[in-house]
């Protein structure tokens, strides 16, 4: 185990958006038993602390991987490119109306007499397109040169988009189970 | 985290929250989102036949300092020339907010939202 590789390596896969998830599951429990602190119980104050500091790596790594959206980002930062903290960034003025209109659509599916129907349908349009947008990711990132890696960035903000209104759809749908 | 009284106020009583009519000729409409985060914003301004703006109206999908921002820029824009709009700063709604650093960005949406408005008001005339 070694914290400086970044999360691919440390859990065992090769650096692509396509990847064994369940072989990164299998990895990460035999990694999680191996930093139980239960082994620790007896050890110095340093390897508690490092099994410690392991584990949250282990976690964040866990966490990246297992989300297209957080994985897609964090390949991104390993060429250098940081979509995550971009303030600002002009983005498709017919992407982000449909954006708006998504969101007022499952706005008025909240308060309609049928919200389910709304609702499933809301949700098979975004999923396509996040589907979408992760083949165009992944084709312009294993192209690898700047003008496919800026076009990997272009769909990963996308995806960002998609992916919050998919978690407030399925809040929406939570809701309404009580 | 702990928002500021000013940004609760504004979360809980937004002030101009609404949709103009986007063909009218007076009317100019910014649309941005936050990549940081896929939040979007609607602004949209009225502007007299003397280049002042009337009204303003906006729709915020986001957090509670994204809708805060917006509420206080569209009561700052109103009775503004757009120059003046345009010339309005992140960095005074974040200090009138009390916005801390990791909600910059969502006042960063409401500053580029003013100017994409007045973009397209100039485009239509
Ligand atoms: S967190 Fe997205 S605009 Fe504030």
């Amino acid at each position: 185990m070694d914290i400086q590789q970044n999360y691919f390596a440390f859990l065992g896969v090769s650096e692509a958006f396509d990847i064994d998830l369940s072989y990164v599951s299998e990895r990460y429990r035999d990694l999680q038993k191996q930093l139980h602190p239960d082994k620790f119980a007896h050890a110095s104050d340093r390897e508690q602390r490092m099994a410690v500091q392991y584990t949250a790596y282990l976690n964040e790594a866990m966490a990246t991987l297992k989300s297209p959206l957080l994985r897609a980002q964090y390949l991104l930062t390993l060429k250098g490119i940081d979509t995550h903290s971009e303030a600002s960034v002009s983005i498709d003025p017919a992407f982000l109306f449909e954006q708006m209109e998504l969101r007022e659509t499952l706005e008025s599916a909240k308060a309609s007499d049928d919200p389910f129907d709304v609702l499933e349908s809301l949700s098979d349009r975004v999923e396509v397109q996040l589907r979408t947008l992760e083949s165009a990711f992944k084709s312009a990132y294993a192209r690898g040169d700047d003008t496919s890696l800026e076009d990997a960035a272009a769909a990963v903000r996308k995806m960002q988009f998609l992916t919050k209104l998919s978690s407030e759809i399925a809040q929406a749908e939570h809701d309404l189970d009580g | 985290m702990a928002y500021s009284e000013e940004v609760i106020d504004h979360y809980e009583n937004p002030r101009n929250v609404g949709k103009m009519d986007d063909n009218d000729a007076n009317v100019g409409t910014g649309m941005v989102g936050a990549p940081a985060c896929g939040d979007v914003m609607r602004l949209q301004i009225k502007v007299s036949d003397e280049g002042v703006i009337e009204d303003a109206k906006f729709k915020t999908y986001g957090c509670g300092s994204a809708i805060a921002s917006s509420s206080l820029i569209t009561e700052w824009v109103k009775g503004m020339s757009l120059d003046e709009a345009a010339n309005l700063k992140n960095t005074e709604i974040a200090e009138e907010l009390a916005l801390p650093p990791v909600k910059i960005h969502c006042s960063v949406l409401a500053e580029d939202a003013i100017k994409a408005a007045i973009d397209d008001y100039k485009k239509k005339q």
